[in-house]
């Protein structure tokens, strides 16, 4: 490892807020999309749910 | 030699399957490749000559601004593909392949603003680099709000088609805007006709978050593409009877 102690790993020789605004917002971001992505699919599914089930009560012609 | 019956797999229910077997394994490996460029990067890469420490924001920045350009093109490929042989997954892909460009464009100007404010002294210039990078963000917007205002989806496909086959010309304008004027922005990092301008370690980690980069996208464009499949295909029979929307059944 090429740096002196974790406080100079963080300090980035002054550019910190330079460096770790790119990396963690990077990171973050492409998190919240694959987050988003799961979240998409729970809703289509969950939307497809309803849709077979409203659906089969048709077929059924509205008997309980 | 056996042909591969690409038909076969350009059908929805063969790449809905496909594409859920594939997409977690990719997803690990993209995960191992970030980790492993994070680590040579940042712990085994040197600090540049010129600007000491500050430098490494490229092994972030180079990474997601390729990945903004080559998603534009392959958005544009199956738009080719989508206009000309009508395929069906061609325009499910386009949008699949839109929202991660949009993020790795906003990606690049985030991190090249950034580097920009303490090398250049300004977050922003109207660089032909910076602005054709910007047209590139602003493509990607106007892609998805098309493709998502237009109702029906093969109509929604084929205008959405237009958008990235038209707006493919300005990626050999970003990519060349370097050489072609004077521009602020340096000039490219790697290249294809000479060594590359930089230490192998810094090379490597480079490649690496690159190659990431490349991996992440290909699952979560698999990922997102299964839910527009769901979502079109909706009153297929194969759909109705998928495990996932059949809890009490095994699989």
């Amino acid at each position: 490892m090429r740096w002196e102690s974790w406080s100079a790993f963080w300090h980035m020789g002054g550019y910190a807020v330079y460096v770790w605004g790119s990396v963690g917002v990077s990171f973050a971001l492409l998190g919240l999309e694959a987050w988003w992505a799961r979240r998409e699919r729970e809703r289509t599914l969950a939307w497809l749910r309803a849709e077979q089930a409203a659906h089969a009560h048709d077929s059924l012609g509205g008997q309980p | 030699m056996r042909r591969i019956a690409w038909t076969h797999y350009a059908a929805p229910q063969t790449f809905y399957g496909l594409a859920g077997v594939c997409w977690k394994p990719l997803a690990l490996l993209a995960l191992a490749l970030a980790l492993a460029g994070m680590w040579v990067g940042f712990m085994v890469a040197p600090a540049d000559a010129q600007q000491g420490e500050g430098y490494r924001i490229i092994f972030v920045h180079v990474p997601v601004s390729w990945m903004s350009m080559i998603i534009y093109l392959a958005m544009a490929f199956w738009g080719v593909v989508c206009l000309v042989f009508r395929a069906r997954m061609a325009g499910m892909l386009s949008q699949a392949l839109a929202p991660t460009g949009a993020l790795f464009a906003f990606l690049s100007l985030w991190t090249g603003a950034l580097w920009g404010k303490p090398m250049w002294g300004a977050w922003w210039v109207w660089d032909a680099r910076l602005t054709s990078e910007l047209i590139l963000f602003f493509l990607y917007i106007g892609f998805i709000a098309l493709t998502s205002a237009i109702q029906d989806p093969r109509r929604a496909d084929r205008a959405g088609a237009l958008v990235a086959i038209v707006g493919a010309v300005n990626v050999p304008i970003i990519y060349f805007s370097v050489k072609w004027w004077n521009t602020l922005h340096q000039g490219a990092s790697v290249s294809l006709t000479r060594s590359p301008s930089m230490a192998q370690t810094m090379l490597w980690g480079m490649l690496l978050m690159a190659l990431a980069c490349w991996v992440y996208t290909v699952a979560i464009v698999l990922y997102r593409t299964r839910s527009l499949i769901l979502q079109r295909e909706r009153h297929a029979d194969w759909v109705a009877q998928l495990p996932e929307l059949n809890p009490g059944l095994r699989p």
